[in-house]
């Protein structure tokens, strides 16, 4: 079974790591081409924006099981003051300090989930998640293996 | 130094050997400005297939190096987007702008003689 892998993101070089596991962990699930490197980007904008607007956090991600998808998981959170308006940081329009605006909307496209929970007392938690249907014929004869 | 950058000539290539991480790539765009003008090249190469992805940051520091290098005589050619770079780029809706691409290095430095071809040679 997948565990989850958790990656503390306190300076930019932490980016690289975040996002090499990201794409580690894709192709361990068995995305396909080109969703690996969708999953490391949209990983790299979220992971930045901890960088860039609050210093420290962490980012963690785990794999979703179900019977007709399997999927991953990152969440990306931090402390910070949060974000004030969440809608507008999701526009394309949107530019906050450091003029980040395009991170987040773009990570939103490469991705099939996503959510910012965010506010002053608990910080930001942006959580994103990636799915692909399983192959059906693949996914027939696992059964039939594990009965045998 | 993650970035080999060598001398072809007029030219300078930059040989991005493994993914970068933001301050790297901010290095990078200084280095390149100040080699521009010691070696008077007239172009410059960047190859990033090592980069694993080209996200908002990393899209705007090669902006900025075109526009940095092109302020010092430089025109700037991008070579080596990995395909499914390219693709999450579109995905993401990354304006590119004004990158110019090649497809590989000679196709890069065939674009940079066209674009340089007429350029005043001798700099003050």
């Amino acid at each position: 079974m997948e565990g989850e892998v958790r990656v503390a993101i306190n300076t930019d070089a932490d980016l690289v790591t975040a996002r090499a596991e990201g794409r580690a962990m894709a192709e361990r699930l068995g995305f396909p081409r080109p969703d690996p490197t969708l999953i490391a980007t949209a990983i790299s904008e979220v992971a930045r924006n901890i960088v860039v607007h609050v210093g420290q956090g962490e980012i963690v991600l785990k794999a979703l099981d179900e019977a007709h998808r399997y999927g991953l998981i990152v969440i990306a959170s931090d402390k910070g003051p949060g974000i004030r308006d969440v809608d507008a940081a999701l526009r394309d329009d949107y530019s906050g300090r450091g003029g980040l605006g395009l991170g987040l909307p773009g990570a939103r496209r490469l991705m099939d989930d996503f959510q910012v929970a965010s506010d002053a007392d608990t910080g930001t938690t942006v959580t994103m998640k990636k799915w692909r249907f399983r192959d059906e014929l693949a996914r027939l004869r696992e059964e039939r293996r594990n009965r045998d | 130094m993650s970035v080999a950058i060598l001398r072809q000539g007029d030219y300078l290539i930059a040989s991005i050997q493994s993914d970068l991480s933001d301050s790297e790539v901010v290095a990078l765009r200084h280095e390149l400005a100040e080699l521009v003008g010691r070696h008077r090249s007239r172009g410059i190469v960047i190859d990033v297939a090592a980069l694993e992805v080209i996200d908002s940051f990393v899209a705007r520091a090669l902006r900025a190096i075109v526009l940095t290098a092109r302020l010092r005589g430089a025109d700037t050619v991008i070579v080596g987007i990995q395909p499914d770079v390219a693709i999450a780029m579109v995905q993401f809706r990354l304006n590119l702008e004004p990158l110019r691409v090649a497809l590989d290095l000679d196709a890069a430095t065939a674009l940079l003689d066209r674009l340089t071809q007429g350029d005043t040679k001798d700099g003050g």
